[in-house]
Parts: structure tokens; sequence; C-alpha cells
């Protein structure tokens, strides 16, 4: 391994301008003349539009212009759109009803946006928006899911009749009812997996500028994949061609995939642009972004396992209600269907699995893919089940795990997935190991004396990375292709720019990839630039999210490299006057094999590029290669992650005392940059399971809408965690790369739980269990312990 | 509209500014000092820390009419020209940044730490004094390990000075 080379923890080159406060992100970007969009949003949950008054609005000072839903509507542009077909059992497809940019004739959730106002500032904008006089009829609103489909629920929208988007299923349902027919035991838990506010530190911006020339548009967005905003802003909404469309995502302060999907924002934002002739900025108050980000999780879940005499699982039934808010998100059919009932088998060979979901809409804010998505949700309740079954068998939950492991690779699961490559068994000794497992008793004890409360929990998870290959997503309905391109380009003097469809928000690629790149051509990884983000420089790419840019990304870019190798063995050849075959590219040399004849890299790329001194006949000047690569299959990351919390049983505080995580992600290129990756997820984890609740009252009205009432994760809530590794290759791509960017939130919140319910001898909790909730847990589980004494 | 008149970052700077004007909009708007963000509503998140008159503030919650006649420091007046500030320099080498955008106010929030509680930090000091900046990357532990490494790394810094 060398210095800068794959494994090791080189330290990240976009961090100069980080810290020197010289990011650029969206809203860093300011364009002569540009004028403030402020989006006037529905106060109610549901309610019918009467009239809009702007008037008064419309005279202010400064006011460019003001638009409201139903004047919007006249410029007939495509509704925004989930781009994942789910079909229901019977074969019909999911439910889809129009969504707007701006809500005409009635609007579905807090947040919904009715009217904008655009002015030369944000002030003047906010002022004249005061102004606006909106007459609502409200109308009942639903926001719990389980109650969406039933009777006497008010209808959200005609195209969905019982609010239901689909009912969906996966597996065998009679094999499995036989299955749970002949169990020895049986384990069931009912759960909520609580919504979640994805909170990247960054708020949405977007700003749109127009080129009357040209006819150009233009858009700095703090977006996770440029092209597929571009596709769709084009294609479905219809604001421009492609070519004329260029959006570019600049730095972009963490998305943990809220910054996936396509928002009305954006699209109000360049539609104003060309109407007004100014460029128009919006960005995110934390508060907007509460009520227009799409929320993560939401499902409530009833899950049955199966166990035969021997402990061996034979079965596992789920029948979850996912709540997925008052408009489908740009993929949010997918995350409670395919990324999640897939990998319900967990690490586990079950089988026999049966897995119904029930797609709702409610009256609150979209809900899609948020860190993990789909997966924390089948973790939760996998290893849940697996814990609670030990408990009620007396089993030790480490052995009850070993003994239903799948030891043998590859392993087709009940729920489609191909799991090609792991060593589950591997990572739980490990972690056992590093965690100190056995002094666990003692550690109990101790805290017995202390008057607290000790908990242990485990969470062997799985998730499924780098959705793939295109052909299958295909078949699931997806409207995409998830391949990735990679362009080389030598420069002249053996420099080189890196160009990715894969758009970093956080997650160090301007360095990973160049330590690809700099390794297989033997140069400093400060002579790779690494492009992307930008529709006008890279040519397609489908982003960043799913931790695919490692599996996928990097695989691209060994394709490109390979292509850009061969060509130069070509070039070598001739200059070296030696046949192509007897080429060897070793250490930044050509080496004609066997002789000390040799051509250095960057002698090669001039000589590309001057072209004296070869036959351009055969061979074409330059030096630049393009590739997409297709992965032959998802990749299964998987390992340990054991939680330790201590709990006061005189004030409910849960402190998470000990973290252990050990994890295969196949090939690790830099592991300061893994692990970062998993500290971000487990605190995330962690916040899931004791801080953070998206709380609707009845009414529809976001009562967690800012950081005063939604607890996010800080400091003094987490403990150093300890870290460390497994290595089983993954075989589906040139790297053997498995992805590690949502471990850690997939695992933390079922180890966290575990780990609570394992020090309160009860399964009665749910997340997030904050003071409140563990205290009640406590004093009720006290009045029933002297019920019965 | 009134005037506001400031030094930031040892640069004179005089503005009429609308009174509502924030801190952080004076800033960011009037003086492109971008490196200074926003990243919530109600003074929780600590993106916007700043030095005033060598205090760390969140410049979102003071008016920049307040600020008139103030010391101002901001994450781009923090290094030495090209030589970096120990804590930036600590954050780089722990990795404690991702997408970086509470970066900037950790790395003044860090530093307004040291300057009050010295340079050896215990590991639940530093979460303690972290508890108005939010992270939503790391999880906190390259932070809180950077913070511990620049404190020690500051404190070279002053005898360093001391000496020259
Ligand atoms: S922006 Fe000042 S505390 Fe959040
Ligand atoms: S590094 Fe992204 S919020 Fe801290």
């Amino acid at each position: 391994m060398s210095a800068t080379g794959i494994g090791a923890a080189v330290r990240r080159k976009e961090d100069l301008r980080f810290i020197t406060g010289k990011g650029q992100y969206t809203d860093d970007v300011s364009r002569p003349g540009q004028a403030h969009i402020y989006f006037v949003r529905s106060p109610h949950a549901h309610a019918r539009i009467k009239r809009i008054d702007t008037k008064t609005a419309a005279g202010m000072p400064g006011v460019v212009g003001i638009v409201t839903g139903a004047e919007f509507a006249e410029s007939k542009l495509g509704n925004l759109i989930c781009g994942w077909t789910v079909l229901s059992k019977d074969g019909s497809p999911m439910k889809m009803a129009p969504h707007p940019a701006l809500a005409v004739g009635k609007a579905c959730h807090v947040g919904d946006p009715v009217a904008v106002v655009v002015a030369d500032t944000l002030a003047q904008a906010k002022d004249a928006a005061e102004k606006i006089n909106v007459d609502y009829e409200i109308l009942p609103a639903v926001v719990d899911p389980t109650k969406a489909a039933g009777k006497g629920a008010p209808l959200i929208h005609d195209a969905a009749p019982n609010n239901t988007i689909y009912n969906w299923h996966i597996g065998d349902h009679d094999a499995t009812a036989a299955a749970f027919r002949g169990a020895k035991h049986v384990t069931k838990l009912e759960f909520v997996n609580n919504r979640l506010v994805p909170n990247a530190m960054e708020p949405r911006a977007a700003l749109a500028e127009y080129d009357a020339g040209t006819q150009h548009l233009t858009l700095w967005n703090a977006t996770q994949n440029p092209h597929v905003a571009r596709l769709v802003i084009s294609a479905f909404v219809g604001i421009a061609p492609e070519n004329k469309l260029r959006v570019i995502a600049p730095d972009v302060g963490g998305g943990f995939g809220s910054k996936i999907f396509i928002y009305p924002e954006e699209v109000v934002c360049l539609w104003a642009a060309r109407q007004f002739n100014r460029p128009v900025k919006w960005t995110a108050e934390r508060s907007e972004s509460f009520i227009s980000d799409a929320h993560g999780r939401d499902h409530v879940t009833t899950a049955e396992l199966a166990l035969d005499a021997d402990h061996k699982i034979t079965g596992l039934k789920v029948k979850t209600v996912a709540n997925l808010g008052a408009y489908m998100s740009t993929f949010s059919s997918a995350v409670p269907t395919f990324l999640y009932a897939t990998l319900l088998s967990g690490q586990y060979a079950i089988p026999h699995i049966y897995a119904e979901v029930d797609a709702v809409y409610t009256n609150t804010v979209p809900v899609d893919a948020y860190r993990g998505a789909g997966r924390p949700e089948a973790t939760f309740v996998v290893e849940r089940l697996v814990e609670a079954a030990a408990r009620e068998l007396d089993l030790d939950p480490a052995d009850l795990r070993k003994k239903n492991f799948v030891k043998t690779f590859p392993y087709q699961t009940a729920v489609a997935s191909l799991y090609d490559a792991g060593d589950y068994n591997a990572s739980l000794q490990k972690a056992l190991q590093i965690h100190d497992y056995k002094g666990f008793g003692k550690r109990k004890r101790e805290s017995e004396k202390n008057g607290k409360i000790r908990g242990i929990g485990f969470a062997t998870y799985i998730e499924a990375c780098g959705v793939a290959p295109s052909s299958l997503v295909g078949q699931l309905g997806a409207g995409v292709g998830l391949w990735e391109s990679a362009e080389v380009r030598v420069n002249p003097t053996g420099s080189v720019e890196l160009l990715t469809g894969c758009h970093a928000h956080g997650q160090g690629h301007e360095t990973t990839f160049a330590q690809l790149v700099a390794e297989r051509l033997g140069i400093g990884i400060d002579q790779v630039n690494v492009v992307h983000g930008d529709t006008d420089k890279v040519q397609f790419g489908m982003g960043t999210y799913g931790s695919r840019s490692g599996a996928v990304g990097m695989s691209a870019i060994v394709k490109a490299l390979d292509k850009v190798e061969a060509k130069a063995k070509k070039i070598a050849a001739h200059l070296l006057e030696a046949a192509e075959g007897d080429i060897v590219f070793k250490d930044g040399k050509f080496t004609v094999a066997g002789t000390d004849r040799s051509v250095a890299w960057g002698e090669l790329a001039l000589a590309a590029y001057v072209a004296h001194k070869f036959p351009t006949g055969e061979i074409e000047p330059g030096l630049k290669e393009t590739a997409f690569y297709d992965p032959t299959n998802f990749t299964f990351p998987a390992g340990c992650h054991i939680c330790e919390v201590e709990i006061d049983p005189e004030t409910g505080v849960t402190s998470v005392v000990g973290w252990t995580a050990v994890d295969d992600f196949g090939t690790v290129i830099n592991p300061m940059i893994v692990e970062g990756q998993v500290h971000g997820g487990v605190a995330q984890g962690v916040g899931q399971a004791l801080l953070e609740h998206t709380v609707y009252n009845d009414s529809g009205q976001l009562v967690s809408g800012s950081y005063m009432d939604y607890a996010m994760p800080r400091a003094d809530n987490l403990p150093s965690l300890k870290v460390d590794m497994t290595v089983t290759k993954c075989p589906s791509n040139p790297l053997g790369i498995k992805g590690c960017g949502e471990a850690g939130a997939i695992a933390a919140p079922a180890a966290v739980m575990n780990a609570i319910t394992n020090a309160l001898g009860t399964e009665k909790i749910d997340m997030p269990a904050t003071p409140a909730a563990v205290w009640s847990t406590i004093q009720q589980l006290n009045k029933t312990r002297l019920a019965a004494e | 509209m009134p005037t506001v008149s400031m030094k930031v970052n040892g640069k004179d700077a005089k503005a009429d500014v609308d009174p509502r004007t924030l801190l952080v909009q004076f800033l960011r708007e009037n003086l492109r000092l971008t490196g200074t963000h926003v990243g919530c509503d109600t003074s929780q998140c600590g993106a916007c820390v700043v030095h005033v008159n060598g205090k760390a503030v969140k410049s979102c919650t003071m008016l920049a009419l307040t600020a008139d006649g103030a010391e101002i420091l901001t994450i781009e007046g923090l290094a030495n020209g090209a030589q970096l500030h120990p804590m930036q320099e600590a954050f780089r080498e722990n990795h404690a940044l991702q997408c970086g955008f509470c970066t900037p106010g950790m790395i003044m929030t860090a530093v307004d730490i040291v300057h009050r509680k010295g340079n050896n930090l215990e590991e639940h000091t530093i979460r303690e004094e972290l508890e108005g900046n939010i992270c939503r990357c790391t999880g906190y532990h390259n932070i809180v390990k950077a913070i511990g490494a620049g404190a020690r790394a500051m404190s070279g810094e002053v005898t360093k000075q001391a000496a020259e």
C-alpha cells in the first residue's frame, strides 16, 4: 500500500476550503440583479383554497411579481412525479395523485406552497407575503397512517380511494403460514418506526438564472443528483429541454437522502427566473425545511418470528403500514417495498418469509428515503424480534444469532435478495471481544450499586447498497437505470481530471476517487482533480445516495482507467517500437518487458497530445476515456453493533455508555473516511432511538417544527465509539467494495432499543425512548409488579 | 437607513443597512464573507458563530447595528495568511468535518472554548461545551478529538509567539 493509495487514511483534499470558510454552497452564490422568492405556505393540513387576494401585496415596495397556484397552473407545466412504479397484489399500479409545484384548489399538508412572492430583497418579499390574504375552508385531516385507509377518514386525493397508494406483498404466503403452524415458538412484536426529519445542516436552496439571449437556464441547487434533477425538470415538468438547462450542485452541506428528490421550489425558481427575466434565489429557513423537506421512516408494523424446537428460525411474517405523506415524493414508493422488505431476512437463513406493505396518503409532509431508507426499518423488525425471541427462550442473544446466520454464499433469501459474500460470525465474534461482552455482568452490578440500570443490545444488520443492475431495477418498476459514469481526461502534462456522475456532499470523493486514480497511474493525488456536480461538465450520472459511489461510481472509474491504460499501451508500443503485448505498465512507467526501455507517464501523455511521433491513422491523438458501469448485483455490507446503555430510573434518562461497531464493507479505500461515515450514521441512529420525534397533532399541525422542539443529537448525547472492521470482498464489482454510508443509521436504532429493553425487562417501549417514555415505562412496570405481589 | 461600521478581520467595514439586518446577513451579504453559515432560525445550531470583541457569538442572534463599533473575527480571518490556525489544522488532521457546513461555527466555537477553558480539555468538557453547535454528519466523535488536539496545539502557539 502506498502512502496515498487504496487503504491509506489520506487527509481530505476538500478540507482546506471548508476550514477556511471558502466553501461555495448554493446560498453563497449570488448573481447580479438577483431577486428573492418567498413561498407562501398553507398553515392548514387540509384546506380548500377559496380565494387568494394579492392586490395589496402587489403594490408593496420591491415586489417584482406574485404568482398563485392557479396562475402558475396556467403555464401548463407537468407535475412532480414519483419515478418508481410499484404494483399492488392484484397487479394494479400504485395510485399516484397529481403533485403540482404550487397547490391548486386545495392544500394537502401544513407547508404546501400555495403562492410565491418575488421581490428585490427577501425582507420585501416577506413583507409583501404578509399582505396576501388566502381564504381557506378547513377540511378534516388525517395524520395517523393506521387510520388513513379506515372508514370516516377524509379523502385526500380523488386518484387514491381510501387514501391507499398500494397494497403490496412479497414472499410465499402459504409456505410461511405452514411454517408458523409447525412452529415450536412464536415471538410477536408491534413497532412504530418513528418519523424523522433529515435535517442536513445546509438548508435546501436554489438559484435560477435565465439567459434571454441563448434561452438557456442555469440552476444552482443543493442536490445529491444534478443530472436526475435536470432530467425530471426537463422531461416531466417541462421547464426547458435538457440541452437548455444546466444544473450545478456546488458544495452541498449534507443530504442524507433529503436532497435526492425533485422539489417544487427549484421548479418555481426556474420558471420565475424566465418569467421575470431576473436571477431568482431561494434558501429554506430551518422552520421551512421542517415542513418542506421529505421526511423519513414512519412505519407501523406487526411482525412474528417462528422457531423450531432446535431454535432454528423457520418463518417470518410482517405486516407494515407505511405513511407516504400528502404527495408521492420522487422515490417514495420504493422505500417501504424494494428497499425494506427485500432485507427482511437479515443475516439469517429464514426459509419462509411473507411481508405485506400498505402505503397510504396522509395530510403530512411527503416521506421518502432518509439515510438507510427502508433498511433501518427492516433491521429494526428482524433484530428486535431475534433479541426478544432469545429472551423468551432464555438464550444468549449472540448464540441465537450465530445458530441462524447465513453461512454459505451465495445465499438466495426468501425475499428476492441474493447475498453474495459475507462472514457474519466473524464480525459478531470480533465485536464481542472488542466490547468485552463477558465483562457486562460485572459492569451491570457496578451500575446497580450506583442506582442505575444497565442494558446491552445487539444489531447484526444487513444492508443492500449500490442498487443495481439497471435491468433488475427496471423490472422492479424504476423509471431510471442505476449505473454510473466516469471520464478520465489526461492532460498533456500528465495530470488528470476525473469526471464522475456521483456527487459528494460530505463523503470525500475528491480524496478517495483521487486515491484510486493516482495509485493506478502512478501519479500524486494532487495531480488528480475530481470534477462533479455540473451537468455542463459531466455528461450524465445518477448522483450519490444508497452508498453507491464506491461500489458503482468507483467501478466506473476503474473501467475508464482500463481503457486509458489500453490506449496508453498502444502509444507506448509505438514510441518504444515494441509489440503492444510486450508493454508493462507499472509505477507510472511503460516498459518493454524484459528490457530497460521505458517511457514515463508524463512523457507518454505529452506524446499523446503532440502526436508528432505516432501514426494518427492508427491511433487517434489525445488521451481521454469514458465508461459507464452497470453492476451485476446489489452489494451486501453487514456487521455487528453492540450498544450498552445506563438508565437512571429516577429520571428516565438513558445514557449510551458503550458502543462497538464491527462492519464488513468489503475493500476500504480510506479507513479514516469510512470510520467517519460509521460515526455519523450511528449518531443519526441513536438520534432516532432516543431523541428525534416528529409529532403531528390530530389537526395535522407539526408540533416539533424547530430545533426548540425536535431534539437533534448533540455532542453530549453520544459516547466515543469503537469502530473496527472485518473484510470479505464483494464479488460483484472490480474493487470488491460494498459501501459504508448508511450502516450506522441502519444498525443503531435496533441496537439501542435492544439495550433499553434488556435493561428494563420489557419489550413494550417505542422510539424515541425519551426520558419521559422510559420513566413512564418504569413506573408502569413497578405498578404491575406491585399488583402481582 | 442607519449606518453601521465595524472592524471585520482587521479591516474597516461600513454600510447603510435596514435596521432589522442581522449580523450574519451583514457579513454574508454586505461583505460577501460567506464562510459564516446559517443553519437554523432559532439560535440552536451554531453554524453562524463568529467572535465579537473576542467572544463567541451566534451572529444570527445579533443585529448588525448592535455590533456597531465592534471587532469581529470570522472564519475567513482566523488563519495567519497561508498559515492555518492550529484549530483549523486539527480539524483537518482528525477528519472532524464531512460536508463542512457546520465547520466554520465549530472551529470558531472551539477556539473560544480554549480561550475560556484552557489547553487541557477533558472529553466531557468538550462535549458539554458543544451544546450549542449541531453537526449532522460526523457524530461529533472526530470533532471532540480535533478540539482536544487543537487546544493542545494552541498552547504551543502561545509559547512560540512568546518566544518570538
Ligand atoms: S444559524 Fe445561528 S444558531 Fe443556527
Ligand atoms: S460536517 Fe456536515 S454538518 Fe458537520
